[in-house]
């Protein structure tokens, strides 16, 4: 294992400057996300024209690999309709709990996550603004989305 | 001013010794030799305790006060005869005031479910501070609901200390509980339990302290303290996990009801009436974790073998060793100043989140704890997410707190 493997540039760099950090208002939808073991708490807000996310934006408190996470996944689902988001979460949950996933080359940044698999204890991490981002898009109801949590 | 500490309690406590007897501070992590600074969330195992545990189960396991066979009567009278090496250990007056629990939790939520469930009624007051683990709040709040008592919280200051004035100033007739820590798991304060326990005593406040930080670093006599509770678990004291005590005195004891029904905690039953059994077994329902308390008085024996003075003397010089190379850190703020602190720094480094921060301690093999230790208000107090914390046992020494500024160091230089 190698710390430089984990923290490689892109994550450091999204952590230092996080993209699309900040309120959203209006949104059509607005999720909490919590990882109640480290206290990490993230807020998204998502704008919605017809079936494809106009806009998405992110608040909250977390590690580089968290805020890192949530910073490259509003990159790349921004102008994404509903099912090819989800079809990237279910493709970087793999990327991140899977040793047999296959390259990562397409993902393009978002590969840079895939250190975070030799340290299970960081999963979560990286993966709770995902979580939260698909708890939204598989909800009928909008405008009442119960908090997600990784426990 | 390092190396003078250092002299110091060299003179007085062999640290080099004390560490022979935990194997498991041998091991490597990452290639790197185990620096374990998280004792405040768990500690470590003597050899003695696992030989004790594992003499247990080859040559005596049975189940306790259930046959006359030999292995049943030899596995009680070392149940039996932990609990009363613990009886010694914080001066109870009698086997009576030693209810072995699962651990502080279970020992805490036992008294709020058994002793202030049947006797609080709407608008009355627990009393418990704003540094208090979530284990010596929630059960309060449960009981809260149940009852229609109020919870009030005594404040604390920057410092992160509990002064006696601004509790003593919260006490009122409705107030029937005080809960406290005796020292904070997350900042490290000890409390001023004495006092708060006589002024609590002066106006028919029962009390009780939480002490699972607390047991391992100072002596602890229940009859000096006065408190009617005290609670404590074994493996932040060197003993087995799963395992740990309420102390409580034997007239409250005597007029709670039962917290679990089950075996062991009868005398007679029939589908009409139960009679319950005599204490301490009238709250140890099922069968206990027998293994866990032989371990537990095990770790009684080690810590009494050990000259205490200067154990305390040479954790208080690694806290002013940890104090002195932190605070040269640029960036890094502790957390929790009192001037009465036992053994353990929290600390926000700005720039690197503390769960990063853990990671790369760990690669050094560096081992601390980092998140909200349990204790959510102390990092809304302030208003920080998490902290990293370097807890200390004896057996720890002052090379492992320079890796940790190191460590710390290499972390800035990562992220800032």
């Amino acid at each position: 294992m190698e710390l430089n493997d984990l923290y490689r540039d892109v994550i450091l760099d999204h952590n230092r400057q996080p993209r699309n950090f900040g309120a959203l208002e209006p949104a059509d939808a607005s999720v909490e996300g919590f990882n109640p073991m480290c206290g990490d708490h993230l807020t998204l807000c998502l704008r919605l024209n017809q079936d494809t996310i106009s806009d998405i934006r992110f608040e909250g408190q977390g590690c580089a690999i968290s805020t890192a996470s949530a910073s490259l996944m509003t990159e790349a689902v921004k102008g994404k309709s509903r099912g090819e988001a989800l079809k990237l979460f279910e493709r970087v949950h793999q990327l991140l709990t899977d040793d047999a996933a296959p390259p990562a080359e397409e993902l393009g940044k978002l590969a840079a996550l895939s250190g975070v698999r030799e340290y299970p204890a960081r999963v979560k991490c990286a993966s709770l603004c995902w979580h939260t981002l698909a708890s939204a898009l598989k909800s009928t109801d909008l405008k009442s989305l119960p908090a997600v949590s990784t426990e | 001013m390092n190396h003078i500490a250092l002299a110091q309690t060299d003179r007085t406590f062999d640290v080099d010794a004390a560490r022979r007897q935990f194997p498991i501070l041998a091991r490597m992590v990452h290639g790197k030799p185990l620096a374990y600074l998280d004792n405040g969330a768990s500690a470590q195992r003597p050899q003695c305790v696992i030989d004790a545990v594992d003499d247990y189960e080859r040559h005596h396991h049975a189940n306790i006060h259930r046959g006359v066979h030999t292995l049943s009567q030899e596995a009680t009278a070392l149940y039996e005869s932990a609990r009363d090496r613990l009886v010694r250990f914080i001066h109870a007056r009698s086997r009576s005031e030693i209810i072995f629990v699962r651990g502080t939790t279970e020992a805490i939520n036992l008294v709020a479910q058994s002793y202030a469930r049947p006797i609080l009624k709407p608008g009355d007051e627990i009393l418990i501070t704003h540094l208090e683990h979530h284990a010596n709040i929630v059960p309060w709040q449960m009981v809260c609901e149940q009852t229609g008592a109020k919870l009030i919280v005594a404040p604390m200051d920057a410092a992160g200390e509990v002064h006696l004035d601004a509790v003593v100033a919260l006490m009122n007739p409705r107030t029937k509980i005080l809960a406290c820590a005796h020292v904070s798991n997350a900042l490290g304060t000890v409390l001023p339990v004495r006092r708060l326990i006589a002024a609590a005593k002066a106006r028919g406040i029962v009390t009780l302290i939480d002490g699972a930080q607390a047991i391992s670093h100072m002596p602890v006599d229940v009859q000096d303290l006065g408190c009617d509770f005290y609670a404590f678990s074994s493996h932040k004291m060197y003993g087995p996990t799963g395992v740990g005590v309420l102390y409580g005195r034997e007239q409250l004891l005597d007029r709670m009801p039962p917290w679990q029904g089950g075996g062991e905690m009868i005398l007679a039953v029939t589908f009409a009436k139960t009679t319950y059994n005599a204490l301490p077994n009238k709250f140890e329902a099922g069968t206990p974790n027998i293994s866990g308390a032989i371990g537990l008085g095990k770790a009684v024996d080690f810590l009494s073998g050990l000259d205490r003075d200067a154990a305390h003397a040479h954790e208080s010089a690694l806290l002013h060793h940890a104090t002195a190379v932190l605070s040269k850190i640029p960036g890094l703020r502790i957390i929790g100043t009192a001037a009465d602190k036992a053994s353990l720094v929290s600390f926000a480094v700005a720039g690197v989140h503390p769960h990063d921060l853990g990671t790369i301690l760990d690669e050094d093999g560096i081992a601390v704890r980092t998140g909200h230790h349990c204790a959510m208000p102390v990092m809304d107090f302030f208003k920080l997410p998490a902290t990293a914390r370097a807890s200390f046992a004896f057996y720890n020494r002052f090379d492992e707190i320079d890796r940790l500024g190191a460590g710390i160091e290499r972390a800035r230089k990562l992220f800032v």
